[in-house]
């Protein structure tokens, strides 16, 4: 196993490793045999329909779901019960949630700041210098005193990535990062990201924003019944589906 | 009349202006009619109040104040003056009430330690006090310095604490179980929501334990049974039992209180702070703790005014707290029969106290909204 983590560290362009995961709720074998291999600077759309483990799939890359067998390994360092591992994984990977999950007590220039001065040990005032670059780059430098139920969803959902950003991550999940948004709010969330795709960013990206997907990622993978059933490159993906589930979810998914 | 007019007037679309909102009524007699007559029920409430004030107020006025005696040196002195309360009483034993038998060349002490109780609390009720982390240091000393100035020791004359009675007590008691319950209380929440399950059962059968035990029969423990469970000739002393046991007491409930605030926040506050990589500590006491304590104010005060006024419970084993130090007034032969004065007194006293409490915590609540509601 340890030879295995070498080898990876050494093949060096890709950064997250899958290699033949499971996962199970209780009994509920909800990830089947997942093998997905990340390259630097990759973007990865993920879609499936519900219930199909998108979430519970990217969500094991920072070990907010463990997963029972198989191995994950993120730039060279195994997910294991390691606590210290699993921190200095979590430090290199960012994520955005669905709900923007942003600390309610804390101002938006606190939510950007707490990941620095706390685990990077940035000092304040460098802190809010990058995050207030940060949310510039999001286009909101203005609400950086106010909390966060003081902006809307769109704007709030920023902040999140922003927050993110601070943290200097080198890869990137967005867990459907514009399903809570009214429709006139994702554009400017969309534009965001594609901004940040446009920066070499690894980015992994759970979304049914099938536009955002053909204009930005390398790669589409399908996911069904906690399997991936088909990965291509978007083209080819869109244009030519190769599984029966894959056009059936296409064919409704884009029928809207 | 204009404001309407002005809101059903016409305008193209798009163009209509942002208007004040329609009259409200002013003046304070619309308000009294709106809101004390508004409806034949509310009238008659209002009717039925009024009358109730009526009654009660003025007597009590009248026997409180206008009839009352505040010189004399008995009970007599008091009724050849007037037929009301007899304050003098209270006048006449009113250090007693204070400081309990606190050595009388010794009581700068306790007053000084009672100043620089304000100066301790300064830092933590406010956050804008000039100096804050000065203060804060000097705060986390506060209860060694306290503790020397009223005990005694290292240069000041040594007081025993079965000397220690009346209020003193009661503010001994009540800020030492106010401030450790609150501390240990989240500690025991967060044991009760661990994943390791001997602190996790540690800490339920701690709560279960203290919930269903009277305090009354802790203080028992306290005074009598300890001694058979220590090693014989350890003296123990009795006061220090009685925080430990108030203490503790205290944070079982808080425990619980703590712990259904921290049942309010959504998982995505813990995932959103566990993706910065931020380890348990940090994230409870940065993102998880402000949020659940902010909810739990509420309980968090409840416990405390409790704890408060549980205080005059240790009358039962003995301690003379102001109810103690009232009941044996009392017996003075000079002054027999005045137990309406005294513990109309002793309640005034804590009304206010616990009244500053539950003031300040609506206070801290409203500083504390920053309008998120989802
Ligand atoms: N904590 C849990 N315990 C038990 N089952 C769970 C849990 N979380 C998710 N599941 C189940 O696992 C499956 C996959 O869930 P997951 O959230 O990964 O789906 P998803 O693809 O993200 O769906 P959606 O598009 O609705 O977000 C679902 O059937 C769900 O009911
Ligand atoms: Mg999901």
């Amino acid at each position: 196993m340890g030879d295995t983590a070498k080898l990876m560290r050494s093949s060096n362009d890709s950064i997250i490793q899958i290699i033949e995961m499971h996962k199970w709720y209780g009994q509920f074998h909800v990830l089947k045999n997942i093998n997905l291999t990340v390259k630097r600077k990759e973007r990865i759309v993920v879609c499936g329909p519900s219930g199909s483990g998108k979430s519970t799939m990217i969500r094991c890359i920072n070990r907010l779901e463990e997963h029972q067998q198989g191995q994950i390994i993120v730039d060279g360092i195994e997910l294991t019960d390691d606590l210290k591992n699993i921190d200095a994984i979590r430090r290199e990977v960012g994520m955005v949630f669905q709900h923007f999950n942003l600390f309610p007590h804390l101002t938006v220039l606190e939510n950007c700041t707490l990941g620095p001065i706390w685990v990077r040990q940035t000092p304040k005032r460098e802190a809010e210098e990058i995050a207030m670059s940060y949310l510039a780059r999001v286009k909101i430098p203005e609400q950086a005193r106010k909390f966060p139920g003081q902006l809307s969803g769109g704007q709030q959902q920023r902040v999140a990535i922003a927050r993110s950003l601070c943290m200097n991550p080198k890869i990137m999940l967005f867990d459907e990062p514009t399903s809570a948004l009214d429709p006139e709010m994702i554009k400017e969330v969309l534009d965001v990201m594609i901004e940040l795709a446009g920066t070499g960013m690894t980015m992994l990206v759970v979304t049914h924003e099938m536009g955002f997907a053909k204009t930005v990622a390398d790669r589409v993978i399908f996911m069904d019944g906690g399997e991936i059933i088909e990965q291509n490159e978007p083209h080819a993906f869109f244009g030519n589906p190769q599984n029966d589930r894959t056009k059936l979810f296409l064919s409704q998914i884009l029928a809207h | 009349m204009d404001d309407t007019a002005a809101a059903t007037q016409k305008y193209p679309p798009g163009k209509h202006p942002s208007l004040p909102p329609p009259g409200l009524s002013t003046g304070p007699l619309l308000w009294i009619k709106e809101n004390l007559f508004g409806s034949v029920t509310n009238a008659v409430l209002t009717v039925l109040a009024a009358w109730l004030l009526w009654v009660t107020i003025p007597p009590l006025l009248q026997w409180a104040f206008l009839d009352a005696a505040f010189t004399g040196e008995s009970r007599k002195d008091c009724q050849a003056q007037s037929p009301g309360a007899c304050w003098a009483f209270i006048q006449n034993r009113f250090e007693l009430f204070v400081y309990g038998f606190y050595p009388v060349t010794e009581r700068w002490r306790p007053n000084l330690a009672a100043v620089l109780l304000v100066v301790a609390l300064l830092p933590v009720l406010w956050d804008n006090v000039p100096q804050r982390a000065k203060l804060l240091i000097f705060t986390c000393a506060y209860p060694f310095v306290a503790g020397w100035l009223l005990i005694g020791g290292l240069g000041l004359k040594p007081v025993t604490t079965d000397q220690f009675g009346g209020f003193l007590l009661t503010l001994v008691i009540g800020v030492t179980g106010i401030s450790f319950s609150l501390p240990l209380g989240v500690l025991l929440a967060l044991g009760r929501q661990s994943k390791m399950p001997v602190l996790r059962t540690l800490s339920i059968a701690f709560i279960e334990f203290i919930r269903g035990v009277p305090l009354i029969t802790l203080l028992f423990v306290a005074s009598a049974m300890l001694s058979y469970f220590l090693p014989p000739g350890t003296d123990f002393n009795l006061l220090v039992r009685v925080l430990i046991m108030v203490t503790l007491f205290a944070s079982g409930y808080m425990a619980e209180v703590v712990r259904g605030g921290l049942q309010a926040i959504p998982k995505g506050q813990y995932e959103a702070a566990q993706s910065m990589g931020i380890g348990y500590w940090k994230m409870m006491r940065l993102v998880v703790l402000p949020q659940a304590l902010k909810i739990s104010i509420p309980g968090i005060v409840n416990t405390f005014i409790s704890l408060y006024k549980d205080t005059t419970l240790v009358i039962i084993i003995g301690l003379l707290d102001p109810l103690g130090i009232g009941k044996a007034s009392l017996a003075d032969a000079k002054w027999q029969g005045l137990s309406t004065e005294v513990y109309i007194f002793v309640a005034v006293f804590f009304f206010i106290s616990c009244f500053g409490m539950s003031r300040y915590a609506l206070y801290l609540e409203r500083k504390l909204d920053t309008g998120y509601r989802r």
